[in-house]
């Protein structure tokens, strides 16, 4: 028996399964389901498949040399003869980076060289170190030509961006006549630098043929999407190909798009007949698949003498390479985050010859509320408000764009509590005038808000007459928990102890889910697994002759009318398979959607060096209905430290003569190590979003990283006096404003 | 053709010279625990013992190790059988997307070994007497050659201090 | 990474004969030889494995101590001895690297450490130290962790070691064997080089001559600290670091040693640093002449001009905290 069961979100949900909770797992801190795979080394990443096999050969990518150019000519002799190599793969049709998620494929190389670190062509060899070291041979030569590498010298070129993620240009009112008309202004711009995103596990594929049928192993965070990219570039049907992403070391949304690694394994794989495998080296990773796009934010805010905001305008310009036009959404929170009447926010984009700017864990609100909360801190300070006072007298009752309702919206909870929690009534009230021995104290907080997405998801139960039960999925867990949640969500649904219940991911013959990005995964992919378990549940009430809601689920049994029978009795050795739709309705159009934070954090400066050290941080959290606190939590912590690391150390320097990325590895691109991390805290709020989603949750994955820089820079202002508005806050730029 | 002993058992092997311990785990032994973050010993993912002293298997030849004892992630416990630090870290979380985890385990458990010793940290304050205490500070500093990208740091000094104090991993 | 022969050399002697040949190089702990051999900015032909040699020992000799070119980092940083009586020394070498990377690290090889400069690492950048006449791209371009001091207009690569750099402070010295047989020692300003004209050479090390050993003189006592700024707060090179050793007497600074890494093309020492401190009253205005003098010369590059104000600050406080006089 298989069925099929759609439900569209047009109507918020009642009471669920999940409310009454007859099994007591949702929102349980669980460990994570596949944890034992992961935490004695058995869980096999997308390079690890095949390992020992012989007949395995190994890829290693050639990447350009120089920054702008025409290729003359590829030559491959040298490298052709150097021993075990099997093939130097020339492909103009191979990727000259990953590819952003909303395209259909990467953009090709077609003869050019559009930034420094582009792939050109593939080395294979029946050795990793043989391919290694033919890759140096092969000769590359191109026609130099001066390329463009400096969004701060390109900022007068930059265009209004095609509209994307979010509309180019979001204006109400009259914005000009308003901010000169307003009782106190602030006008200031912000700079912060492109950023990568720096997974731990290197981007890797293993391509097998069998006939015209590749199977392709991958780390991808979008089954779908990325067989499609794939499938278009080597021009094949995607019934052709198999993708298995079962574990991915890390994505960020560094791994949204198909990526060189794959392509080039796919081609090398078919001419040669035989399985290859191909890792990008950590270098190749910073040049040759995407970035995080640097910025420039111009915010100017406009208020009242006693702080009501009347005039809000971000105007926004970053950069992305020649023919792709994604731009970081920058502006998105400062559409709806505060009121005031007239409104502007814009994003241009500049052509660079630089890697391929893409998402990166929260697109937009990760670095434009870097700059949005910092000034909301200045005007705070203008004002002489204490910050959280000044936000909590711009709080809008709705959309301060359109005018919609929030389905929930807790921001001044949050404040509140964090407030509290924190004793933020000890701050310091003047900057630099905490000092323990060395070190200069200070606090600070910002915000959080992250804008709710939600996709069409399916998902397919199994449910065996023993009580176990196989949730399948083509949706990817990149190290957010969600094995553990949808394991959680059909266990709680279904009364069924949680290690009946296995949770199949990341094979594309499985229902196809929207992946990993967006924060939008657990609702999504859960809300299909809701869906396909009430459709279970139906199943098994129409056996026993009752309604469904009239069905308590628990401890491997049907609970009607005063009547407990277990699942055996009931499917008598069946198996019932449902595949639950879920698609987002009017629920979503009619509302603002979003999820809410605040972030606490105290920093000491050292008044000799200007090295700062996060002391505490405490971000209070409300994101609808929390499926594992221990899950959501871990995530809420990489929020933290991905806004310390961006708010104190991460930048992808560019040398702006050539374009080189010039730190490309892990010594250099400094992400926060374990001693530049206290311990943090994380408090989420209870809250239920019937209106979001049938799990009444919204997103949290990526809550947590915005805004949480600015209330580290905020609280560096607030130790030391220092106000940077060029991130990231390395010690040389706090240390000509010290105290001698 | 060298000899390698992994986790108690030995391995022939014809490797190229160049092969690293850790591209001899991965692509010769079948043993893919062990982890190729940056390949520059610049992030600890490819941790393994050796002699019982956590090393960077990426930034060693296999050729010149023959005869030590070399433990990987898979020497320390497997999934119905998991060593007290690996049980720890899966009850504390002390990880996510699970890639930097072996090597974090493997580098806390040598991490262990070295504070049982005596040895002294960077931020240890008595150094000519102290170094054994296992506060917060020093459990990060001793593990900061191990980055972590899902940024589960909190989790992870957690779960070491647990199996630092109290010899056992669950709690 | 190009290949090469392996020998594994059964004593000292046979090995400095084997590393004569032409492009040998010993590898030990290999922790950044085989780094840059992955990216061929080494490309050895032979590689001589002196793991096996004889000399992991530290023993006291002359006063001092004799440490073994093979001891590692680690367990440098944690003799007892080391920790009693040197210990800007264990202080430099745990300010350094990782666990992991300490523990394959040896005390030879930290010495012979190759500079970070980004454009060194980047073979398709130019570089002199990397290919002799090749040009500078760091001279005007991303040079936030480069030489201040003892810089040429070929080449402004700092030298990375922290453990060098308390080495300098404690007047250390290497023992040498030579392919000949025979054997020297050398002070660390005779071991290093300026880059001058020729920056490929980093030290005065003949072909085959392999560091046997470090001699420590007897110990100093005084107050020693370590200290390394910066951009993490562990595991990353040093902007500016400071090692010291300073000894009070009678409200005069008797003892004063004084050695800076981040700052110089190699492990850096200034005598008119320690001349006009030693034998005087420590006070704010003496420790700020000290800055004055080691930073004469000082010259950056762009993006390492802040090393110059950082150091004016870094030093003075660390005088402030070996002597207790902030005044």
């Amino acid at each position: 028996m298989d069925d099929q069961t759609v439900f569209k979100m047009d109507e918020p949900v009642g009471e669920t399964r999940l409310d009454t909770a007859a099994q007591g797992l949702i929102g349980k801190p669980l460990d994570r389901f596949e944890g034992p795979l992961k935490v004695s080394g058995r869980a096999p990443y997308a390079y690890e498949n095949l390992a020992g096999d012989p007949n395995v050969a190994f890829g290693y990518l050639v990447l350009s040399g120089t920054g702008a150019g025409t290729i003359r000519s590829v030559d491959t002799s040298a490298a052709e003869k150097a021993p075990g190599v099997l093939a130097v793969i020339h492909d103009d049709n191979g990727p000259r980076a990953s590819a952003d998620p909303n395209d259909q494929r990467p953009a090709a190389i077609k003869g050019e060289v559009v930034h420094f670190g582009q792939p050109i062509c593939v080395v294979v060899a029946e050795t990793y170190e043989q391919a290694r070291d033919a890759a140096r041979l092969v000769k590359v030569d191109v026609e130099t030509r001066e390329g463009q590498y400096d969004l701060l010298a390109n900022r007068d070129r930059a265009h209004k961006a095609q509209n994307g993620a979010m509309q180019a240009e979001v204006t109400k009112g009259d914005f000009d006549t308003a901010f000169a008309n307003a009782e106190v202004t602030l006008d200031v711009t912000y700079t912060t630098p492109s950023q990568s995103h720096s997974a731990m596990e290197p981007h890797a594929a293993t391509a097998k043929w069998d006939g015209d049928e590749l199977t392709i192993f991958g780390c991808y965070q979008l089954v779908s999407t990325n067989v499609g990219q794939l499938a278009k570039t080597l021009g094949i049907s995607k019934s052709k190909i198999r993708m298995l992403n079962p574990y991915i070391g890390g994505g960020f949304g560094g791994k949204l798009g198909i990526g060189p690694e794959s392509v080039f394994a796919a081609i090398a794989a078919r001419q040669l007949g035989r399985p290859v495998k191909i890792a990008l080296t950590r270098q190749q990773v910073y040049q040759a698949t995407s970035r995080r796009s640097d910025t420039i934010q111009r915010v100017r805010i406009g208020t009242t003498r006693d702080g009501r905001i009347s005039a809000l305008a971000h105007d926004t310009i970053t950069s992305n390479s020649p023919g792709d036009e994604f731009f970081e959404p920058t502006g998105i929170s400062t559409v709806f985050l505060y009121a005031g009447e007239n409104r502007q926010i814009t994003h241009k984009l500049a052509e660079l010859n630089l890697l391929l700017s893409s998402s990166m864990r929260a697109p937009g609100e990760a670095v434009g509320m870097l700059a949005l909360e910092n000034a909301m801190d200045e005007m705070a300070e203008k004002l002489g408000l204490d910050p959280i006072e000044f936000r909590r007298r711009n709080e809008p009752e709705v959309d301060p764009q359109d005018g919609k309702p929030f389905s929930s919206r807790a921001l001044v909870p949050c404040m509140e509590e964090g407030a509290k929690r924190f004793n933020w009534a000890d701050r310091p009230k003047a900057p630099a005038s905490r000092r323990e021995g060395e070190w200069l104290i200070g606090m600070g907080m910002a915000a959080a808000s992250r804008k709710n997405l939600l996709q069409q998801s399916s998902a397919a139960i199994s449910l065996s007459s023993d009580g176990r039960c196989v949730v399948s999925t083509d949706m990817t867990d990149i190290g957010t928990g969600t094995y553990t949640i949808l394991q959680q969500i059909a266990a709680e649904i279904l009364g069924l102890p949680r290690e009946n219940v296995i949770v199949k991911l990341g094979d594309s013959d499985l229902p196809q889910a929207p992946g990993s990005g967006g924060s939008w995964g657990a609702n999504s992919a859960g809300s299909s697994v809701f869906v396909a378990a009430e459709g279970v549940v139906a199943k098994i009430a129409e056996k026993l002759g009752v309604k469904p809601g009239d069905v308590t689920m628990k401890d491997g049994t049907a609970i009607a009318h005063n009547k407990r029978t277990p699942l055996a009795e009931i499917l008598k050795g069946e198996t019932i398979t449902v595949t639950g739709t879920f698609k987002p309705g009017r629920t979503f159009k009619d509302t603002h959607q979003a999820s809410y934070g605040a972030h606490f954090c105290e920093v000491a400066v050292n008044a000799v060096t200007g090295e700062t050290r996060v002391r505490r941080l405490l971000t209070v959290a409300a994101a609808g209905r929390i499926l594992n606190e221990k899950t959501a939590t871990s995530q809420c912590y990489g929020g933290q430290i991905f806004g310390i690391g961006s708010a104190l150390t991460e930048e992808l320097v560019v040398d702006t003569r050539t374009g080189l990325l010039v730190n490309h590895d892990l010594a250099e691109y400094h992400v926060p190590v374990n001693a530049d991390v206290p311990q943090l805290e994380v408090v989420l709020l209870p809250e239920r979003d019937p209106i979001a989603s049938p799990l009444a949750g919204k997103g949290i994955g990526e809550l947590a990283i915005c805004g949480v820089g600015a209330a580290v820079t905020n609280a560096i202002y607030n130790a030391c006096g220092v106000r940077v508005r060029d991130y990231p806050m390395t010690l040389d730029k706090i240390l000509p404003g010290l105290p001698d | 053709m060298i000899t390698l002993t992994v986790n108690g058992a030995e391995h022939k092997l014809d490797v190229d010279i160049r092969t690293t311990i850790l591209d001899a785990l991965r692509d010769h032994l079948g043993m893919t625990g062990s982890k190729k973050g940056c390949d520059h010993g610049q992030c600890g993912a490819c941790t393994v013992l050796i002699n019982g002293r956590r090393v960077n298997s990426c930034l060693t030849l296999a050729v010149m190790h023959e005869g030590d004892e070399i433990t990987t992630i898979e020497g320390l416990g497997a999934p119905d059988k998991l060593h007290p630090m690996q049980e720890s870290f899966l009850h504390h979380d002390g990880y996510q997307c699970g890639y930097c985890t072996p090597g974090q385990i493997v580098s806390a458990v040598g991490m262990l070994g070295e504070v049982k010793d005596g040895w002294p940290s960077h931020v240890t304050g008595d150094i000519a007497n102290g170094g054994t205490d296992l506060s917060n500070e020093e459990i990060s500093e001793r593990m900061s050659g191990n980055l972590c990208r899902c940024s589960a740091y909190p989790n992870i000094v957690d779960a070491i201090r647990q199996v630092g104090t109290t010899g056992k991993g669950a709690a | 990474m190009k290949s090469f022969a392996y020998e594994r050399a059964s004593d000292p002697k046979a090995a400095a004969a084997i590393a004569s040949r032409a492009h040998a190089r010993f590898i030990a702990g290999g922790t950044n030889l085989l780094d840059l051999m992955k990216i061929q900015v080494e490309t050895p032909e032979t590689l001589v494995d002196i793991t096996r040699l004889p000399l992991k020992e530290i023993v006291e000799a002359g006063g001092g101590l004799k440490i073994g070119a093979l001891v590692t980092n680690s367990d440098l940083a944690a003799d007892e001895r080391v920790r009693r009586d040197y210990e800007v020394l264990s202080r430099a070498l745990l300010a350094g690297a990782s666990g992991q990377l300490r523990n394959k690290a040896t005390t030879g090889g930290n010495f012979l450490q190759r500079t970070r400069c980004n454009y060194f690492y980047e073979t398709n950048a130019r570089c002199n130290k990397r290919e002799p006449g090749s040009g500078c791209d760091a001279m005007n371009g991303f040079n936030r962790i480069l030489a201040i001091l003892g810089t040429s207009d070929k080449c402004i690569a700092s030298h990375p070691s922290d453990m060098a750099v308390a080495m300098r402070a404690l007047d250390a010295e290497v023992e040498t064997l030579k392919s000949d047989g025979s054997t020297r020692r050398l002070t660390l300003p005779e071991l290093y080089r300026l880059p001058g004209d020729t920056p490929e050479r980093d030290t005065n090390l003949e072909a085959g001559e392999l560091i046997t050993a470090v001699r420590l003189p007897k110990p100093l006592g005084g107050t020693q600290i370590y200290r390394k700024v910066r951009d993490r707060a562990s595991y990353a090179f040093a902007l500016v670091s400071v090692a010291a050793v300073i000894g009070v007497e009678n409200g005069r600074m008797e003892t004063v040693r004084l050695a800076f890494g981040g700052i110089g093309t190699m492990p850096w020492r200034d005598a008119r640093v320690e001349e006009a401190l030693t034998g005087e009253a420590p006070s704010a205005a003496l420790f700020a002449k000290a800055a004055d003098i080691l930073l004469a010369e000082a010259k950056g590059h762009g993006e390492n001009d802040f090393k110059i104000p950082l150091m004016r600050r870094v030093l003075p406080a660390v005088l402030r905290e070996a002597t207790g006089v902030s005044a």
